[in-house]
């Protein structure tokens, strides 16, 4: 998964122009032969695959056999912008991101105030916070099912033990955004944590011995130094965080398979089944292009808010 | 919930009289944070403690963790009845091919990028920084349909490639080759080293820190990826850990001990990898932001 914004400035670039004129054809020649490999991968396998998207999408082809099939050109398009399963899944997608985005971000950022004033055990808290990330996904899913499990889950006999009701976590519609939620935030909450740690330690610690001198409170300092100070930070984690959701597949696939009844199906299972299930190659990648342009405007329009808002302080 | 009785323990014990607010607010937040962190194990613990018992006694006793003795037979029946070894072999052989690629071309892509003058460097530069923004596991079917005409399906390097065309890897060579002062650059061609001998023998070894980070990162990435093996992978022999675990999912399995079993041999490793590596993986993560 590869959404990336340089979090700490890069380092100065120290290339000074050499002299203007055409450089070295050895130079020309080396620079051109170390770019090839890689641009050639790339464009086949990153760029490649979204032209054939393009092209796809205006012909029937279908997933089973090879060929490109009939031309229909928008007729795919068409039904996809009509097809309410589709716009469940999307609403699914958002559904999801609504849940996790808020807890994922908030409690990152106080976990990870609390965890910067502590002189010992950084360590073990940076363990135990990210471990689960490098945890594969159907790993993760097999342990959370199960202490879902009914009856003799640790997370159904928790609940009762404490006396709340106990929501039937695969088999419901709530339930199940509860489990996929809890799981979700379990597994990539060590991320967060480790991008606003990492933002913390950038805090020059005379700004806390000013304070201090100042008689300002572990609270004030928190309040107003710590949290001010990582703005910058939190419009990248949650831009991270809200793009990471909006392409949840592994946690409601392996959870909850999508249901109860497709109730929890995001869109990228939806392209799964149409592709892959329906065989349908060419309506899945019309329905891949609207979801991509969604993300892409989502990104898009954080990278302008950014910049303006950049603009706007440096002036 | 049994796991978590530890006591916290780290106060003071002798009482000075300066306890004012600060200290106290901090002794409540190592706390809390303390208490939080034991949480998150728990789902390790949990897993754990499951493998290690029998399912009958699970099934009566669900929550005694001692109940009916330990022992490692899930371990065995795992072992024997799910072709783990050759998954691990396939994730170990599929990701260790990735990071030799990935480092290779994309360390040689960010030094031309970095050091030398050439045409066509400004496109490549557009391309990757557009190439940053794009979803890549959004076009996962048009993906599909590529790689079956070019009948790569079912075949490593279905794995491998996605892994090379990453741009983020190009990105974070680049950043840490400019960090270089070009004077040692010069110097090196003014001792008549060529291009190639520059970059393999004066800046790859300066560039260690840039070259763990893309290689960790892109072996957990690999590792773990889920969707797309499971798409291109369809012999159960030929399948990755993540995948190949998976199928126990669907199973409505009740031999909770055996798959509790299989989830730990699927996570030990990472784990392990983690532990060793864990300020470089904390560290990359926290510079290149990659997700």
């Amino acid at each position: 998964m590869t959404t990336v914004v340089s979090t700490r400035p890069a380092p100065a670039a120290s290339t000074a122009a050499p002299p203007a004129d055409r450089p070295p054809r050895s130079e020309r020649r080396a620079g051109a032969l170390l770019t090839a490999p890689f641009l050639v991968i790339y464009l086949l396998f990153l760029i490649g695959p979204l032209l054939v998207g393009v092209v796809l999408s205006f012909f029937n082809t279908t997933t089973v056999k090879s060929g490109l099939g009939d031309f229909v050109g928008l007729a795919n398009y068409r039904e996809v912008v009509t097809d309410s399963l589709f716009w469940d899944a999307m609403w699914h997608s958002v559904v999801f991101t609504l849940l996790t985005t808020p807890p994922l971000v908030i409690l990152a950022l106080v976990v990870a105030i609390l965890a910067a004033r502590m002189r010992r055990g950084r360590v073990f808290y940076r363990i135990a916070f990210f471990a689960p990330y490098v945890v594969p996904s159907s790993v993760v899913a097999l342990i959370f099912l199960w202490m879902y499990t009914p009856q003799i889950g640790l997370l159904p006999k928790l609940f009762g033990a404490v006396g709340l009701p106990v929501p039937d976590f695969i088999g419901s519609t709530s339930g199940g955004w509860t489990a996929v939620t809890l799981m979700t935030l379990w597994w990539t909450f060590g991320f967060n944590f480790v991008l606003y740690t990492a933002a913390i330690q950038d805090v020059p610690p005379d700004v806390y011995e000013a304070a201090a001198i100042d008689g300002a409170s572990p609270w004030q300092q928190i309040r107003h130094i710590t949290v001010p100070l990582l703005g910058r930070t939190t419009s990248l984690v949650l831009i991270l965080q809200i793009l990471a959701s909006l392409k949840v597949f592994d946690q409601i696939y392996l959870l909850l398979a999508g249901g109860p009844n497709q109730s929890t199906r995001p869109v990228i299972e939806y392209i799964y089944d149409t592709g892959f299930t329906s065989y349908r190659g060419g309506y899945g990648a019309a329905a891949t292009m609207v979801y991509f342009v969604v993300i892409v405007a989502v990104s898009a329009a954080w990278y302008g808010l950014r910049r303006r808002r950049a603009g706007s302080t440096a002036v | 919930m049994t796991t978590i009785t530890t006591e916290p323990t780290p106060i003071a014990r002798r009482s000075a009289p300066a306890v004012n607010g600060a200290k106290l607010f901090n002794r409540l937040c190592a706390v809390c944070l303390t208490l939080f962190a034991l949480i998150w194990l728990v789902p390790f613990v949990w897993a754990l403690i499951t493998s290690l018992r029998s399912d009958g006694s699970i099934t009566q006793n669900p929550t005694s963790p001692f109940a009916g003795g330990w022992s490692l037979h899930a371990y065995s029946y795992a072992w024997d009845n799910y072709p783990i070894g050759t998954w691990y072999l396939n994730s170990l052989v599929i990701s260790t091919l990735a990071v030799v690629f990935t480092v290779a071309f994309c360390s040689m892509a960010g030094f031309a990028l970095a050091f030398l003058r050439y045409r066509g460097r400004a496109v490549v530069m557009a391309l990757i920084a557009a190439g940053l923004m794009l979803p890549s596991e959004a076009l996962v079917l048009p993906q599909f349909i590529e790689y079956r005409s070019f009948h790569l399906l079912g075949t490593f390097w279905a794995l491998i490639l996605p892994s090379v065309a990453a741009p983020v890897s190009v990105f974070v060579f680049q950043a840490f080759f400019r960090g270089i002062p070009t004077p040692l650059i010069e110097a090196a061609r003014i001792d008549g080293a060529s291009w190639w001998r520059v970059y393999a023998t004066v800046c790859m070894p300066i560039c260690r820190p840039a070259l763990s980070t893309v290689a960790i990162l892109t072996f957990i990435t690999s590792w773990n990826s889920f969707l797309w093996p499971l798409l291109v992978l369809n012999q159960t022999k030929s399948q990755t850990i993540p995948v190949g675990l998976a199928s126990l999912v669907n199973n409505t399995n009740i031999q909770y001990a055996e798959v509790m079993a299989s989830s730990v041999l699927g996570f030990l490793p990472l784990i392990a990898v983690f532990l060793v590596f864990q300020r470089q993986i904390v560290q990359g993560i926290a510079t290149t932001g990659i997700k």
